[in-house]
């Protein structure tokens, strides 16, 4: 097998407590994963899943263990991936044009070639005509399309996904996690997708990671996802093979939430 | 135009009437009028001696004689150019350090104690000092409107650029912004809307330090004018000079006012 495009080896996680402790939030994570293949993490609220994405982003440093990109060790910012953040993370003094174009002018791409490649992508996510608003002008949904575009049109190699459209109602959500598959389909990178949504997991991903209920959360399943692409999300879930291995993931994931629950989180 | 009218057809309200424009003005000038004709009133029949507290139609008819005449002007002139430099240079400098100790956590804490010493000490008092060091001209009005301008904005930029969204700024390293870029990009424009509300203030106080320093000595500007009606008794020399200050810091103050709605028109409600 080549080289896994991310691979977390031993990676613990703690966290100072407000009163002064230490609280460990991922135990001994190891996860491979290969490249051009699209990883959903799911695992109940508070788990530590985020942290786990900010490990493989660079934004944050295990004290044990570490990630590797390509064979790389992860040291600062992760040069292969962008991050499509649950909150808004567009520059909201800026245009849209200006915030899909971001990424290019921190690469010094020229300014004229990086205005046409982010016209090219605006129109790619339906946004045609909107170029010059800013982000507070536009809907939740149309803001979370510029912000695929501006992480997308830098070609990463990687795509870090933390519960990106879980603000979202459910029919935006679905023309989203549509539209996604669509984008992905036709450049393949390497995506790790956090939700705690397991039904979103399988509809979009090859492979389901369940991570158990923190504190000390440790990876508690892995799943193949081998439903036929191209997908739609919302008929994907009709079929008899979702249904079987929504079940099969659920079992292991529903003990995770009750104990999640019991342990006060939500 | 009546609550809840919009074109000929009805819109919703809250419930609350909505206060008006005109309302408001006709309050607003009803006021002033009511003040001045009390004052003036109060003047004319000697409850209020003249001689302590002038009286409004004599402190208008001054400020026309000053404008007419063209006596006034190369005051003002000196004022508002002390003013701007140390509006300038305070700003500069403010934004500058606050930008560097908010960036640079070793910086903050060993100048903590530092600045707000520097802050807590009446800046006024150093008139004098600055007029022995920078002499009678106009440096020493500018270094002493720039103690209180700087603070102001050194103030503002820091917490400008501590409040920073975490996530704006992580997506923009995650796009591989450097330092620089996310300066550019990310600190400044997020500290603007603090650095304009302190440019409000410091406006003001560019012109207050400009002409306590004229007054405590100099030979031109609106200080050294109060400072010579004061040596005469002259309050109605004193009361003009006074509103004509700040009629030009309201003037600054709407100019300041269009710059940011331009400037911010990216936020919700511009």
């Amino acid at each position: 097998m080549s080289t896994p495009a991310v691979a977390f080896e031993g990676v613990t996680v703690r966290f100072p407590t407000p009163a002064g402790g230490v609280q460990t939030v991922l135990r001994d994570i190891s996860l491979e994963i290969a490249d051009g293949t699209f990883v959903a993490i799911v695992g109940p609220s508070g788990c530590g899943k985020s942290t786990l994405l900010n490990v493989a982003a660079g934004l944050l440093m295990p004290p044990e263990g570490c990630a590797r990109v390509f064979g790389e060790p992860v040291q600062g910012i992760n040069r292969y991936a962008t991050y499509l953040f649950q909150q808004d993370a567009l520059l909201p003094w800026r245009t849209v044009l200006d915030n899909v174009r971001l990424g290019l002018v921190f690469r010094n791409v020229p300014a004229r070639e990086a205005t046409a490649r982010a016209i090219r992508f605006i129109e790619r996510v339906g946004l045609k005509g909107f170029e010059d608003r800013f982000p507070h002008q536009l809907s939740g949904g149309m803001r979370k399309r510029v912000a695929v575009a501006q992480s997308w049109i830098v070609d990463p190699r990687i795509l870090l996904m933390d519960e990106p459209f879980g603000a979202l109602d459910v029919q935006t959500r679905q023309i989203m996690e549509n539209e996604l598959l669509g984008l992905w389909q036709e450049s393949r990178q390497t995506v790790l997708f956090i939700t705690h949504d397991l039904e979103e997991a399988i509809a979009l991903a090859d492979r389901v990671v369940v991570i158990s209920a923190g504190p000390a959360a440790r990876i508690k399943g892995d799943y193949e996802v081998t439903l036929p692409r191209p997908r739609d999300v919302a008929e994907i879930r009709l079929n008899p093979e979702f249904m079987q291995l929504y079940k099969r993931i659920w079992s292991d994931l529903r003990d995770e939430v009750r104990q999640s629950y019991a342990a006060g989180n939500r | 135009m009546s609550a809840g009218e919009s074109g000929g057809e009805r819109v919703a309200t809250t419930g609350r009437p909505p206060l008006s424009r005109s309302f408001v003005l006709t309050l607003q000038i009803g006021f002033f009028v009511v003040l001045m004709a009390a004052w003036e009133f109060a003047a004319a029949t000697g409850k209020l001696d003249p001689f302590f507290f002038s009286r409004p139609s004599a402190i208008f008819l001054q400020m026309v004689k000053w404008i007419v005449s063209g006596f006034i002007w190369p005051h003002l002139a000196t004022t508002l150019v002390e003013a701007l430099l140390a509006f300038v240079i305070g700003t500069v400098f403010g934004v500058g350090c606050g930008l560097a100790l908010a960036r640079v956590e070793l910086l903050a804490r060993v100048f903590d104690p530092y600045i707000r010493i520097l802050n807590a000490l009446p800046r006024v008092i150093l008139g004098p000092i600055f007029i022995l060091w920078f002499g009678l001209g106009i440096a020493s009005k500018v270094a002493l409107a720039v103690t209180l301008v700087f603070f102001i904005v050194f103030f503002n930029t820091f917490q400008g650029i501590r409040e920073v969204n975490p996530v704006v700024r992580d997506n923009a390293r995650m796009l591989q912004a450097s330092e620089q870029q996310l300066l550019r990009y990310v600190y400044l424009p997020s500290a603007m809307a603090w650095i304009f509300s302190s440019l409000h203030t410091s406006i003001g106080f560019a012109l207050v330090g400009a002409v306590v320093g004229e007054y405590l000595g100099s030979a031109r500007g609106i200080g050294y004018v109060v400072a010579q009606a004061e040596g005469v008794f002259d309050t109605t020399g004193v009361f003009a000079g006074l509103i004509l200050t700040s009629a030009v810091v309201l003037l600054i103050d709407l100019g300041i006012n269009r710059l940011e709605r331009y400037l911010l028109r990216w936020r919700p409600g511009n």
